[in-house]
């Protein structure tokens, strides 16, 4: 397969990632931060999420075991959760740990252990996908086309430096191997 | 002659961290981060048994912090912060996943610069970027509540 073809598939595959809900706007975000000085950056995130999370998923594992479940230790550890999910733009994820809180608020212990499995589903699977995306998208290369290195924006309004914008995300990726 | 803003982030997530640090430095910002409250007094100089005017503390232009965080709350945060003689004019940002109307009110009233929501995009630091101007410099920012 020529590098278009991976090229066009890394490009389908990260679009379906939003057409079927799997991320939202927030992966976007961390992709435009992604430039020549970290140009690895959204796998990085990903990948220090997938670390972190392992620890608070334990955490509420354990918390559903004890008897009668402490549902504020539960909702405090699923907020937590909830955040670094949102960061990522875990769509799915985020939408779980939504649901599991609102159990949590209603002291509905079944619904806690029935959202949570669900969760962990959702999370596996968006796991295995973030990790073939970014194994594809390796293995793709740079692009052809010369991306414009993102100029740095700078904060202070009073100075006289042009504001220059940036190619959005959606048109460009780079890779390094 | 380099014009750094130095700025202090405060939140207890790794990847919230990483976030903000990135989103940050891509404004031509410099970055310290503090796991929780404690851990930023100690960094400003007010940590237990600190002598407030330590050479080497940092001096930094603005703090964000997080809301939600085990031991000190980034509310109880910016209150120890505002009652400081040396710390009391850095404007403070607080930041929270949750929209709940009496926590913003507060956090402003206490003293808060802005309220802002989780997770922060590229958008909102560049609405920050007259807090990062030097302090004495007059600024028309009002409370601002994200999206």
């Amino acid at each position: 397969m020529d590098r278009n073809q991976v090229h066009r598939q890394v490009a389908l595959m990260r679009q379906s990632f939003f057409d079927q809900g799997f991320l939202d706007e927030q992966f976007i975000q961390l992709e435009e931060l992604q430039d020549e000085a970290n140009p690895n950056f959204v796998e990085e995130v990903v990948t220090l999420y997938y670390r972190d999370s392992t620890r608070l998923i334990l955490n509420i594992e354990q918390a559903l075991e004890k008897s009668p479940l402490d549902f504020n230790k539960l909702d405090c550890h699923m907020h937590q959760f909830k955040g670094s999910s949102s960061s990522i733009g875990a769509k799915k994820v985020k939408s779980e740990c939504t649901q599991f809180r609102e159990y949590c608020k209603a002291g509905n212990g079944e619904g806690c252990m029935r959202t949570f499995q669900q969760l962990k589903k959702e999370y596996a699977i968006l796991k295995k996908k973030l990790e073939t995306y970014f194994q594809m998208a390796r293995q793709a290369g740079p692009k052809e086309i010369a991306c414009r290195p993102k100029p740095k924006l700078d904060i202070c309004p009073d100075l006289e430096k042009n504001y220059v914008g940036w190619i959005p995300s959606r048109f460009r990726y780079t890779f390094s191997f | 002659m380099r014009r750094y803003r130095i700025v202090l982030a405060v939140d207890d997530s790794l990847v919230d961290r990483k976030l903000i640090e990135k989103l940050l430095t891509n404004f031509s910002c410099k970055v310290t981060t503090a796991e929780n409250g404690q851990r930023a007094l100690e960094i400003l100089g007010l940590g237990d048994g600190q002598h407030n005017s330590k050479k080497n503390d940092l001096k930094v232009n603005l703090i964000i912090t997080d809301y939600c965080m085990p031991g000190m709350t980034g509310y109880e945060l910016l209150k120890k912060i505002k009652e400081s003689p040396t710390m009391k004019e850095i404007p403070v940002v607080i930041v929270s996943s949750e929209n709940i109307p009496t926590r913003i009110n507060k956090c402003l009233e206490e003293g808060a610069q802005e309220f802002m929501l989780k997770p922060l995009k590229q958008s909102d630091v560049k609405k920050l970027s007259c807090h990062i101007m030097k302090v004495n410099k007059s600024c028309k920012g009002r409370p601002f509540m994200g999206r």
